[in-house]
């Protein structure tokens, strides 16, 4: 695929939350992982933040990139954090300049091989639900294209996110942070449970979780959890 | 997720260490021994979870305070291992002085002098295994390389506990956990062909795996396959079997 199939793949992407499958770390995940592939960066991540404006990493393109951010949290600086208070977009000329504006958080960066961070909003208008920070080996700053790039990837995000969020009927956004988290492997043992109650396979038990989530409007981590609890399969039963 | 392949071959070093070592000591024991020792932290502390919160018994702590972190959050109901199993994420307070989470576990921990806790969850999917809890006399942020460490020592943590409790006994199967997609799928199958939770389903299917000699991801891929199924009569998956 080339650069512009693949960034105009990605906008699609993640202008799609009105999927019934929607999984938010998935999404998040894709916005890293295609930060990666698109923009001249080494590593990727996103915190956002709950209703009490605590901040929460949910998704990285490496192991290095969640550490760094969990670090940030933790000691509370770094640009992703000064993004997400400021709203704007957050970068340092150099790692002089890092270091005196988030003396420990550089120190950790460099070690482990990154010489670059700089934090993109994702907000819309008054909102910021948080931001993305991306992280590159070489030292110095993402181009100006890059940057318009990026940014216009977290701003689609957001919109989405925004968007998805309303659907789900004032459910706030922590409650859905804490669903998702955990969303992957639960999935999984989901599909093992339906597939062996109805005698599907597993393809196929992911495609009646999915339209069982789909026709009664719910979130598809939640039809797993309810699976796994054994209090949705007659109902998933009838529905076929 | 991403996180956990880098860190495999350090969970396996872990492992690999407990298991070798020993005499009268339990593995959470020295689980929590090797984490205090490996990372600049006054102590370690491992207990059970269940999905309604903390179950109330201590796996191993390297000293009182470290026990009475694990009981005082079961007494009260709230603090970081409670958070942390409820989410998914480590809990990381590096200043308890300045904090107002936990009002009542709060003021306990700092009356006791404990300055900074952080605090891990063992999960697997909608498993609660339990949680690895670390607390410090001094305030102050745990550093990356000991951020990492901590969370390999989590991992170790979740496959002791698993191991303890898949009744296998022989330390020399100790080892991380097997992350494939089918594993968690076959561990929903066997929740429905016994009639046991999820806890209960992994716990039989790692037995069989190890009552047989095979991988937990090739019997897995078997269940999945259909070419097992899991009944009570079977040998190895009977629940007598198990000490």
């Amino acid at each position: 695929m080339s650069r512009e199939q693949l960034l105009a793949t990605t906008f699609v992407d993640l202008a799609d939350t009105l999927v019934a499958n929607f999984d938010l770390i998935d999404f998040l995940h894709t916005l890293t992982s295609r930060s990666v592939e698109l923009l001249d960066v080494d590593a990727a991540g996103i915190m956002l933040a709950d209703p009490n404006g605590g901040l929460h990493v949910m998704a990285s393109s490496a192991e290095e990139a969640r550490l760094l951010e969990l670090y940030e949290l933790q000691s509370n600086e770094g640009p992703c954090l000064d993004c997400y208070r400021s709203g704007r977009p957050v970068a340092r000329d150099d790692l002089t300049a890092m270091s005196a504006s988030w003396p420990a958080f550089t120190e950790q960066l460099r070690g482990v091989g990154f010489h670059s961070a700089q934090a993109l909003p994702m907000r819309l208008r008054e909102e910021t639900l948080g931001a993305l920070n991306l992280f590159r080996a070489e030292p110095g700053l993402l181009s100006e294209a890059d940057l318009r790039v990026g940014q216009a990837m977290a701003d689609v995000a957001t919109v989405s996110l925004i968007h998805e969020r309303t659907i789900a009927a004032g459910e706030l956004l922590a409650t859905q942070l804490q669903t998702a988290l955990t969303s992957r492997i639960q999935l999984e043992q989901a599909k093992g449970v339906l597939a062996e109650r109805v005698g599907l396979r597993m393809d196929e038990a992911f495609e009646v979780m999915r339209s069982y989530a789909r026709g009664h409007n719910r979130k598809l981590t939640d039809v797993a959890a309810q699976i796994i609890e054994g209090t949705l399969v007659d109902e998933i039963l009838r529905a076929k | 997720m991403d996180s956990g392949q880098r860190r495999e071959p350090r969970v396996a070093e872990i492992l690999s260490v407990l298991a070798r070592g020993g005499g009268q000591v339990s593995l959470p024991s020295r689980l929590c021994a090797a984490c205090l020792s490996a990372l600049p932290v006054s102590g370690v502390g491992a207990a059970l979870m269940t999905v309604d919160g903390p179950s109330g018994v201590v796996l191993a702590a390297t000293d009182h305070r470290a026990r009475q972190v694990e009981e005082w959050q079961f007494a009260l109901g709230e603090g970081p291992c409670v958070e942390a199993s409820n989410g998914s994420q480590p809990v990381l307070e590096p200043d308890l002085a300045g904090s107002s989470r936990w009002p009542r576990f709060g003021a306990a921990v700092r009356d006791a002098g404990i300055r900074a806790l952080f605090a891990f969850p063992l999960r697997v999917g909608a498993i609660r295994v339990g949680v690895l809890d670390l607390y410090r006399d001094t305030p102050g942020t745990l550093a990356l390389p000991d951020l990492t460490e901590a969370l390999a020592f989590a991992d170790a943590a979740t496959a002791v506990i698993l191991h303890l409790r898949d009744g296998s006994g022989d330390t020399a199967l100790l080892g991380p956990l097997d992350g494939r997609a089918e594993v968690h799928q076959a561990t929903g199958m066997i929740t429905i062909q016994l009639g046991v939770g999820l806890t209960e389903a992994l716990l039989r299917l790692r037995a069989y795996a190890y009552a047989s000699g095979r991988t937990v991801s090739s019997v897995a891929a078997d269940v999945v396959a259909r070419r097992l199924h899991f009944d009570d009569n079977q040998a190895g998956t009977s629940r007598h079997d198990r000490p």
